[in-house]
């Protein structure tokens, strides 16, 4: 399978890789997959508790070169939206920008889940209440 | 000097030899006949072609020429050989004893089998990819009429102790059938010392030609007689009709032939490559081997590196070196490599594996190469692993609960 450009840049320069002290109250995690599906994404967000604007977001992928670059690009896009804004990114706004082929449209789907479980684990942190979900589109 | 890309995936297929391709090129336009025309000089020297080549494939496995049946390919032997047997001896009995790591050829053709009626036992292999030779033993019933074991795997290279399963077999009056598509002309295979009553094997993962193949079947002690699969003119003696590939089969001969003479200088250099490959790869941290290290192909290795996914792997190196993962990530299906998993591997590990196939034409310095790049990919997609951060914390992976797709 050929890989689109993109895919291949952000594998072979990943933005954000890294970890956030989870310990602060400003930091929320999201961890999704499973090491048996061959997909794991954790990817944290760090927030401006003045402004809710996200300041920082850092990511670790295990997985094949599209959810390496689903989870680097969500890195990209989360830097500078509000929190209210970034629960919008919708996966299928990564499949196009990627230009993944369906066999790896879960991949983006994953990114999706990473980004809002981390909106909620720094939700739950400051005592709001954890938003709810429809379910993901390919589980 | 560095000869890009490399080609570590022999198991897959070969490339043709050149002197295989040159012994071909005549049967394409001038000894263009079919070889089952028997009245000009077309159709003789087709045949003559044939005949040579099934001296020659004959001899590689220690076998009579009369006992080759040329087919397209091992998919089709496999076919053949068992299909065949199961209706040929249907009097006798229905069940078939194969085993889980068998090729899709096999293990689909067994899967037909049970929808026509028959029964097949699957054996489970042991943590090192070989069968019990105990419960082997013990699954055979007054009803099995065949045993279908694979010489060698092709996943993970490990050799199976076809000796001893022949062995089994013979005591028991049941038939021995084995996929030979990777042992044969990587290691020596004899029909009569290694006791098989059919075997399939094919063309294209021994420098020869792809869609041709063989299915060799025993003429004596016992006699062996397959009902064919594919109706028409009655070919190769009645087993398999359809008008012969000449230059397939012609190129076939060829290949068998320099296997032959080169198997033991050609293995001698391969191992120590492939060993050398090996023993680097397995400096890596939490990076393991799969299959028996004993009883395996001189030209396989099979490795898993924890916390970073075969594909994922692949792609950091994949213009430059070609190999096949177990990840299933890199097939269409979903699960990852079944032989893996039936070695009684983790997920986690069977998609974390990477299968090295080396060949004749594999240079030590595409081996450094080799080990090079893998070893830096795994070392930068682990920084990238949230599963290696975790281990490296001491997290046991196996408490955490994760968020199953």
């Amino acid at each position: 399978m050929a890989y689109s450009e993109k895919v291949i840049d952000h594998y072979q320069n990943p933005k954000n890789v890294g970890t956030l002290d989870k310990a602060k109250n400003n930091v929320g995690t999201g961890l999704v997959g499973a090491p048996e599906c061959g997909d794991v994404m954790r990817l944290q967000i760090e927030v401006d508790e003045a402004t809710g604007i996200i300041k920082d977001a850092k990511f670790k992928t295990f997985g094949c070169g599209s959810a390496i670059a689903s989870s680097s690009l969500a890195t990209e896009w989360l830097k500078g939206k509000s929190v209210d804004e970034a629960v919008k990114i919708d996966n299928m706004t990564i499949v196009e920008e990627l230009n993944l082929p369906p066999v790896k449209i879960h991949c983006s789907v994953l990114a999706e889940d990473a980004i809002k479980a981390a909106i909620n684990d720094y939700r739950k942190k400051n005592g709001l209440e954890e938003l709810q979900f429809d379910e993901s589109v390919v589980h | 000097m560095l000869n890009l890309p490399v080609y570590l995936d022999h198991n897959a297929t070969t490339p043709c030899d050149p002197r295989v391709v040159e012994a071909m090129i005549p049967f394409f336009t001038q000894n263009f006949g079919n070889a089952a025309s028997r009245n000009h000089p077309f159709g003789w020297q087709a045949e003559e072609g044939v005949e040579q080549a099934r001296e020659q494939v004959a001899k590689l496995i220690g076998a009579d020429p009369k006992e080759i049946i040329f087919t397209s390919g091992a998919t089709e032997g496999d076919n053949l050989g068992i299909k065949g047997v199961f209706d040929m001896y249907a009097s006798k009995g229905n069940h078939i004893i194969t085993c889980n790591i068998e090729h899709k050829a096999v293990l689909d053709t067994c899967k037909h089998i049970e929808r026509e009626g028959g029964e097949v036992t699957y054996l489970d292999v042991k943590p090192n990819g070989l069968i019990d030779l105990q419960e082997l033993e013990a699954a055979i019933k007054p009803t099995t009429i065949l045993i279908a074991i694979m010489y060698a795997n092709n996943e993970i290279g490990t050799i199976m102790p076809v000796r001893e399963i022949s062995a089994i077999a013979r005591k028991h009056g049941v038939l021995f059938f084995t996929d030979g598509v990777q042992a044969v002309g990587k290691i020596a295979v004899d029909v009569n010392k290694d006791g098989i009553d059919l075997m399939a094997f094919t063309a294209h993962k021994m420098y020869g030609p792809k869609g041709v193949g063989a299915l060799y079947v025993r003429r004596k002690n016992p006699r062996v007689k397959v009902t064919a699969q594919i109706d028409g003119g009655g070919h190769e003696r009645g087993m398999r009709s359809g008008t012969l590939n000449v230059p397939g089969i012609v190129g076939f001969g060829k290949a068998c032939e320099i296997c032959m003479q080169e198997m033991e200088s050609d293995t001698a250099r391969i191992i120590k490559l492939r060993d050398k490959l090996e023993n680097a790869l397995l400096q890596v941290d939490e990076s393991y081997l799969n299959g028996d290290k004993e009883q395996r192909l001189p030209h396989v290795t099979n490795i898993s590196f924890k916390y970073v996914e075969g594909e994922g792997l692949l792609m950091g190196f994949n213009k430059n070196i070609a190999l096949s993962s177990g990840s299933a990530c890199t097939s269409a299906s979903l699960e990852p490599s079944y032989v893996l998993k039936a070695l009684g591997l983790g997920d986690d590990l069977a998609h974390s594996s990477l299968r090295f196939g080396l060949g004749r034409y594999t240079t030590e310095e595409q081996i450094d190469f080799t080990v090079e790049q893998v070893t830096g990919t795994v070392n930068k997609l682990r920084e990238m692993s949230p599963l290696w951060e975790m281990f490296k914390e001491g997290i046991d992976l196996n408490t955490v609960q994760w968020a199953h797709h």
